[in-house]
């Protein structure tokens, strides 16, 4: 019970901070890649302190509500993960949370902000088969939904579900909102403001969606963290390796890869799930 | 004084007697009441005085539900088996049948559709031979009631009877404004009340030739009601609803007669408890009259019927996807889970209805008429709860239960909602539903509940979900785990669409009035507070009711949800409920600048127009994604058909080869 408590603080303080340090780090590497030098380290909690200190700018007044209930959902549903919860009753409670976003791009009247919610309502239909079909791997791997359970297996999940570990990193980039499959945050030109979903989201409501996308990252990490944690406490040290060299992929492909038609990506998305996972699915079925 | 109360109650009711004795009126009032109102509907054609008897004898059956419920509970919620002797009664059913044929095969050759009449003949010629000139059968009861049954009246009682009221007020605007249809309503309520009077004698029948005629009387109720505007099509749609539905109706006949032959008993329990022993002459009755269920149940390659219902006046879809109809060929497999668990016939409708929960949601992406994605949505849920029936285990059950109230609830407060929501806006058109909340505020916001219902957390469907999941792989059934999870995210994606198309805010210049008759929103209003409260009160319906409905099914106690996720869901529902209440709360009190939106430096001063490139101010409108290349209907359903069709058959002939 201690440690379940233990991993709710621990989420609820050092969640934002490791959030900001990442999305900080997507910069500073991103810029690199391009050949600049891009922005310091902490220039995301920069941003985010400033926005904090402006005053709510909105065009429709349900935007904070529905923007602060997203940012709600998404704590909650990551101080369930760290508390050792059920992980697919974790994604239900997020996908609930995705929902305030959509509603909250949609109900404003920027064309960018409406088109956003479209895509990114495409894009959950994209990535939801593959986060269920990773519940069910650890599930079918360690006999439990329970985080509490998986991270006490004699040996890491990953070693049962690669498969499904290959399928959620795809959909991660989904997820993430990265280039190939940035549709739903695809940029107006040379603007760094009008993005798709946050088109019409400014000032105070901007910085509250910034530290739940920095919650929701941090959760997401923490999963692709538990395939590799057992029993064994360095299994710790390799899950972190392991999100960082994930997370560093995804900038990787961000950089790399042009945006796709949403087509291209729903059959993607879809194909690669069904191959790469269900087939683990089978396999791990047939064994078992 | 608790216990003063009770006794109180329990002396006032004359309840404690465990044989039955005295609640047994109910039951043959429920199936008769409706019967006799519907004569009384038929002859009179005084709208007022006719819709004054219709209200009355709606409240009158809901509180007879309600009574029989309550006195049933106070009894200690017993299993009941009555009607041993119906010598007599049995004739009177066997003439219904014919007079039942008779109708049919008028209105088949009236209609110039003459092959329809012979799946009526030919199965009512079948069972007369079979009931006066077969062997002679063992003594059974012809009525069961359980707490399955028992949930089954209460949303046939409840559901069914709000649709009446409803009816009252829709119909009046319904004939005011499609004058071209000739005013019948005499015979729609007749057709109401004939469905809901054999939806009760259906659930609670036990003996397979009762349930026979209750179903052949819900199949041509149901093509009656879909025939009542005369059109072309309404002819059409309903003749194949009704060809469909004699077809799984002479499934029933053969599985019956043979069921007869081989086992010597009529009683559906019996046949369910042979299943389950593994008695291979139980193995071909309980396939057909599964299969059978699945033409009700409306699942692919059956579903087209349903499809074409739409073409009906609103409250008889109403009737049709919540209460009534399809819900009789989900109970009915219900009822036979035990018996398919882990058979061929079980992995067959698994297979069935996962496939068609996919298959149906995706189409419903490609549909913009607001009835239409209702109905594929219907199809789609039906589905999953066929497919948890054909699993069978505890855990696929509790889903399948729970599914099914959320279902009815939900499915019914939406019909009726777009029923009203097009006799207000002349459109059903979800396009046209635009911002829908600020045009018609009440409509939409039960519109909005209603669609929470079916699929967002902390709502019912969700856990349910979970639930079928986590059964589906512990029975290692990898089809319904890639159903499940693909179906999951497609019915997310058309919800979500259409939630969001009902807040938004671009074009909501059209002032409509609210036309929605006083009876109308009353029963809309019920149905919300249905939702909510089931919502809420689900966890303890789980463990009071639903629990010990799988402890008389399976014969073992199940605790489905593990102790932590219960809590965690309670916490999930709390939150839920809470956390935007409060956010609503702070942001209306906090200080706000409100601005124009984004429309790349072209906006015009307010937020519906923008500048186009000939410089005039332009009206903007948006749409939403309906992909009718990628997901339609026309592209979609013959293949899925066929599919559905080829896997039918093969599993058919094995399952019967394997059991001659």
């Amino acid at each position: 019970m201690t440690y379940r408590i233990f991993g709710i603080l621990a989420f609820l303080i050092f969640a934002p901070l490791l959030g900001g340090l990442l999305s900080g780090l997507d910069r500073k590497i991103s810029a690199r890649m391009q050949g600049r030098i891009g922005p310091s380290i902490l220039q995301p909690f920069y941003d985010v302190r400033k926005l904090l200190s402006k005053q709510f700018i909105i065009v429709n007044p349900a935007q904070i509500f529905l923007v602060i209930s997203f940012l709600a959902t998404v704590i909650v549903t990551g101080g369930m993960f760290f508390g050792g919860s059920d992980i697919l009753l974790c994604f239900f409670l997020l996908s609930t949370g995705a929902t305030f976003l959509i509603f909250a791009a949609c109900i404003t009247n920027s064309p960018y902000s409406n088109l956003g919610a479209s895509r990114e309502l495409l894009q959950m239909m994209c990535y939801e088969p593959a986060v269920l079909l990773a519940c069910i791997g650890f599930y079918l791997a360690t006999g439990s939904f329970n985080v509490s359970d998986i991270i006490q297996a004699d040996l890491p999940a990953i070693i049962k579900t690669p498969g499904f570990f290959v399928a959620f990193v795809f959909i991660l980039t989904i997820k993430l909102r990265k280039s190939p499959f940035d549709l739903s945050t695809s940029h107006h030109p040379h603007q760094e403001l009008v993005k798709g979903i946050t088109t019409d989201m400014g000032a105070k409501t901007l910085a509250l969606y910034e530290i739940a996308e920095w919650y929701e990252h941090v959760f997401l990490m923490g999963f692709v963290g538990l395939f590799f944690v057992c029993k064994n406490p360095w299994s710790y040290v390799v899950a972190v390796v392991a999100i960082l060299a994930t997370y560093f992929l995804e900038i990787l492909i961000d950089n790399t890869s042009a945006r796709v038609k949403w087509l291209t990506m729903f059959k993607l998305a879809w194909g690669v799930t069904l191959l790469i996972a269900g087939v683990n699915l089978i396999i791990l079925m047939v064994l078992a | 004084m608790l216990h003063g109360l009770k006794a109180f109650i329990k002396y006032y009711l004359n309840i404690y007697n465990k044989e039955g004795e005295k609640i047994m009126w109910m039951i043959p009032f429920l199936i008769c009441f409706p019967f006799v109102v519907s004569v009384l509907m038929y002859t009179i054609r005084k709208n007022n005085v006719r819709n004054t008897i219709a209200y009355i004898s709606a409240g009158i059956i809901m509180a007879v539900t309600a009574l029989f419920v309550v006195q049933w509970i106070f009894a200690g919620s017993p299993v009941l088996e009555l009607y041993y002797h119906t010598h007599t009664i049995d004739l009177i059913m066997l003439g219904a049948v014919w007079l039942l044929m008779f109708v049919v095969t008028y209105l088949s050759f009236k209609y110039r559709k003459r092959l329809v009449s012979l799946l009526s003949i030919i199965p009512t010629l079948m069972i007369t031979y079979f009931e006066l000139m077969g062997p002679e059968m063992a003594e059974i009861a012809h009525i069961r009631v359980d707490r399955l049954s028992v949930l089954m009246c209460i949303i046939i009682g409840l559901i069914g009877s709000l649709i009446v009221i409803y009816s009252v007020g829709y119909m009046h605007g319904y004939h005011h404004l499609h004058t071209e249809f000739e005013d019948r309503r005499y015979y729609f309520f007749m057709l109401l009340f004939i469905f809901l009077g054999s939806m009760f004698g259906f659930v609670l029948s036990e003996s397979l030739l009762w349930i026979d005629l209750f179903w052949e009387m819900t199949s041509i109720c149901s093509f009656l009601l879909i025939g009542y505007t005369r059109t072309e099509e309404a002819i059409n749609n309903s003749f194949r609803a009704l060809w469909m539905n004699l077809l799984g109706g002479a499934g029933l006949v053969v599985a019956i007669i043979y069921a007869g032959y081989q086992t010597g008993s009529l009683s559906l329990q019996s046949l369910v408890s042979l299943g389950v022993a593994g008695e291979k002459a139980a193995i071909i009755p309980v396939a057909l009259i599964a299969v059978a269920a699945l033409t009700k149940a409306a699942q692919m390659p059956f579903s087209t019927w349903l499809m074409g219902a739409m073409v009906a006046p609103t409250p008889s879809s109403a009737l049709l996807h919540s209460a009534t109809m399809v819900k009789a060929g989900i109970y009915v497999l219900f009822r036979l889970a035990p018996a398919m668990s882990g058979t061929q016939t079980g992995l067959l409708i698994s297979f069935i209805g996962g496939f068609t929960f996919l298959a149906a949601s995706i189409m419903a992406i490609a549909q913009t008429d607001g009835k239409k994605v209702l109905a594929f949505s219907t199809i789609s849920n039906l589905g999953l709860m066929v497919a948890c029936a054909g699993v069978g285990t505890p855990e696929t059950i509790w889903a399948g239960i729970f599914l099914m109230m959320f279902h009815a609830i939900s499915k019914s407060l939406l019909f009726q909602n777009v029923g009203a929501t097009e006799n207000s806006l002349h459109s059903r058109d979800i396009e046209d539903m635009h911002g829908l909340i600020y045009r018609l505020p009440r409509l939409g916001a039960f519109m909005f509940i209603g669609i929470a219902g079916m699929f967002l957390a902390p709502f019912g469907m969700l856990i349910s979900k979970w639930s079928a999941l986590k059964a589906s792989v512990d029975t290692s059934n990898i089809m319904l785990v890639i159903f499940i999870v693909y179906g999951s995210a497609t019915t997310m994606f058309y919800w979500t669409k259409w939630m969001s198309k009902i807040i938004s805010y671009t074009d909501t210049e059209i002032k409509v009035r609210d036309i929605t008759k006083k009876d109308e929103l009353l029963s809309l209003f019920i149905h919300a507070g249905l939702m909510i409260a089931l919502c809420l009160l689900f966890p303890v319906l789980s463990v009071v009711y639903v629990e010990p409905l799988l402890t008389e099914m399976f014969g073992v106690a199940t605790a489905v949800l593990p102790k932590e996720v219960l809590f965690l869901l309670i916490a999930i529902v709390c939150f839920i409920f809470i956390a935007p209440i409060m956010a609503f709360r702070y942001a209306t009190t906090a200080k706000v600048r409100q601005k124009l939106s984004y429309m790349n430096g072209i906006n015009v001063g307010n937020n519906k127009e923008f500048i186009d490139s000939m410089g005039e101010n332009k009206h903007l409108f948006m749409t939403n994604w309906y992909f009718a290349h990628t997901f339609g209907q026309r592209k979609l359903m013959q293949p899925c058909e066929w599919i559905t069709i080829a896997f039918m058959i093969v599993m058919l002939c094995m399952i019967i080869g394997g059991a001659l």
